[in-house]
């Protein structure tokens, strides 16, 4: 039998406008799985991102969390359903008039009522699960790119979430500093067990943490499966992503004529 | 040039009705932000999620005590232009030591809660819009909301209710400094003892007069906090547009404040 699943997305059409972004997406996650949703800018996967974090109401269809549809949950379950997701945004979020050691203590002091040094103590075993042991006092526009992420990943995990979702983990980090978050990924899977969606575009770092990865285009899911059967598939789309190849698509003529003249 | 088939009047109607929706949505937008602004300043602590009393006092002292240096001079200012301008229009007839009664009537009626009002929308309602408009270019509005943290308890509550107690005191304060400042005028020029000028100026204004301007001051600690924060919650395009929401902010914001003032003493004086 199947594992139950920790996110399931059917039939999610959402628009932008009169745009429509994402078009009948279907998408499982197992739990304790690596997730990587890829795809090319304006493929719909940050869309989809957004949705997964209830960010965003689509248009029709079910988005579930833990068994319940974030569509039609009420303000109070999804208040609660918000403390088991940790999000690492891609600039990272920090919240730039607090201190590195207050951003991540936010969740514990909005959610918990620990006192102040039992907060204080377990912000800074998280800083140290991110190798930011030491760094509370410094305010975010201290730090470096990769250091502001891992500190946004410390806050993510504070509450040992069973979701963590991440949007574009290495962009505009360095290759050591991406190779070491990637890294990072893996160890909170395997130490915490938590289920785990990745938003990206780098191929090299999303065959080395994927257990499966989902591939978008153009509002829809092209293919989901293993690395070796992305790597194996023989859709056009899909190739040209992983071997950075331009499109070839034919462009319909009387499509593009209506697109050209339409008034909307 | 003729107008065959009513193109342009279309296009006149069309917009027209595009700007009235635009309007009519910006005000529905405030409402629903006062509304949930209050919701959770009243419910929030039943939920688990109160409203952060530290963050409260901190926005008291930023709206509120640091203007007060700036609140002094220019109210003090505006008093000795109001003697002024009063001793020299009452020379006509003759009546120049009736100008305390001018200067205290305006002063608490009108011009302490207008300079309060226009100089916290230049400090904070600017502040406001460039504060959440950063952090909503930055993401770290929806970060909030991923944490289960609700943006309008966590940033709007605590300013609605700091500029609800500190906008009447700093219209207070304004009345007073004004006072003072005719005071010396009306002491310089009229050779007016202080004593005098002050049993003068309190035998004349009644409680209403006061709290008319401090009721004032509130509806306007309401219309600064709104727009600041609307007009920052929507911005979009990076720090031009936070720029953009800026200005915005400070020119809506004292442009509501001078109708809202006429609005209200129109009706608080039938």
């Amino acid at each position: 039998m199947q594992p139950k699943s920790v996110i399931q997305v059917e039939d999610l059409i959402t628009h932008y406008g009169s745009v429509k972004i994402l078009d009948g997406v279907n998408l499982a996650v197992n739990p304790g799985e690596i997730m990587i949703i890829m795809g090319g800018s304006g493929s719909g996967k940050s869309t989809l991102l957004r949705h997964l974090l209830g960010l965003h109401v689509p248009t029709s269809g079910s988005i579930k969390l833990l068994g319940q549809d974030i569509t039609r949950v009420t303000a109070a379950e999804m208040h609660a359903l918000r403390t088991n997701m940790g999000v690492s945004f891609q600039s990272g979020a920090l919240i730039s008039s607090m201190s590195v050691g207050e951003n991540v203590q936010l969740p514990l002091r909005e959610h918990t009522k620990l006192d102040e040094s039992t907060m204080g103590i377990m912000a800074r075993m998280k800083l140290e699960v991110v190798n930011l042991g030491g760094f509370e006092d410094l305010m975010p526009a201290q730090l470096s790119g990769g250091m502001i992420k891992r500190a946004a990943l410390a806050r993510a995990i504070v509450m040992d979430p069973k979701m963590l979702f991440f949007d574009e983990p290495s962009a505009g980090l360095d290759p050591v500093a991406a190779s070491e978050l990637d890294d990072l990924i893996l160890k909170l899977r395997d130490a915490l067990q938590m289920t785990i969606v990745v938003v990206t575009h780098e191929l090299e770092s999303a065959f080395k943490i994927a257990d499966r990865i989902t591939v978008l285009d153009q509002g829809k899911i092209l293919f989901t499966g293993s690395v070796a059967e992305v790597k194996r598939s023989g859709i056009d789309r899909v190739q040209d992503l992983l071997n950075r190849r331009s499109r070839h698509d034919q462009i319909d003529a009387d499509e593009y004529m209506t697109r050209l003249t339409d008034e909307i | 040039m003729v107008d065959v088939d009513g193109t342009r009047m279309r296009h006149w109607i069309e917009n027209l009705g595009r700007i009235s929706i635009a309007f009519i949505s910006e005000f529905g937008y405030y409402l629903a932000l006062v509304y949930e602004s209050f919701f959770w300043l009243v419910v929030g602590p039943f939920k688990r999620q109160p409203v952060r009393m530290s963050a409260t006092v901190s926005h008291m002292v930023e709206v509120g005590i640091a203007a007060l240096p700036i609140v002094f001079v220019l109210s003090f200012a505006i008093g000795v232009m109001l003697a002024i301008q009063g001793i020299h229009t009452l020379k006509q007839f003759g009546a120049e030591t009736q100008v305390v009664l001018g200067i205290a009537l305006s002063v608490t009626r009108e011009f302490g809660a207008l300079i309060a009002g226009i100089l916290v929308a230049g400090r904070t309602g600017s502040a406001l819009a460039a504060r959440i408009g950063m952090m909503q270019v930055n993401q770290e509005i929806d970060a909030l909301r991923v944490m289960g943290i609700n943006p309008v308890r966590y940033l709007v509550s605590p300013v609605l209710l700091a500029m609800l107690v500190m906008m009447p005191l700093i219209t207070l304060f304004s009345d007073l400094a004004a006072m003072l400042g005719g005071a010396v005028f009306c002491n310089a020029g009229l050779g007016m003892d202080y004593l005098a000028y002050w049993d003068q100026g309190t035998a004349f204004i009644t409680l209403n007069d006061v709290m008319q301007g401090l009721m004032k001051s509130m509806v306007f600690a309401v219309i600064i906090t709104l727009v600041g924060v609307s007009n920052g919650f929507s911005v979009s395009g990076g720090a031009e547009g936070v720029g953009r929401a800026t200005t915005r902010a400070v020119v809506l914001a004292i442009s509501y404040i001078v109708l809202a003032d006429m609005t209200f003493t129109y009706f608080l004086n039938r």
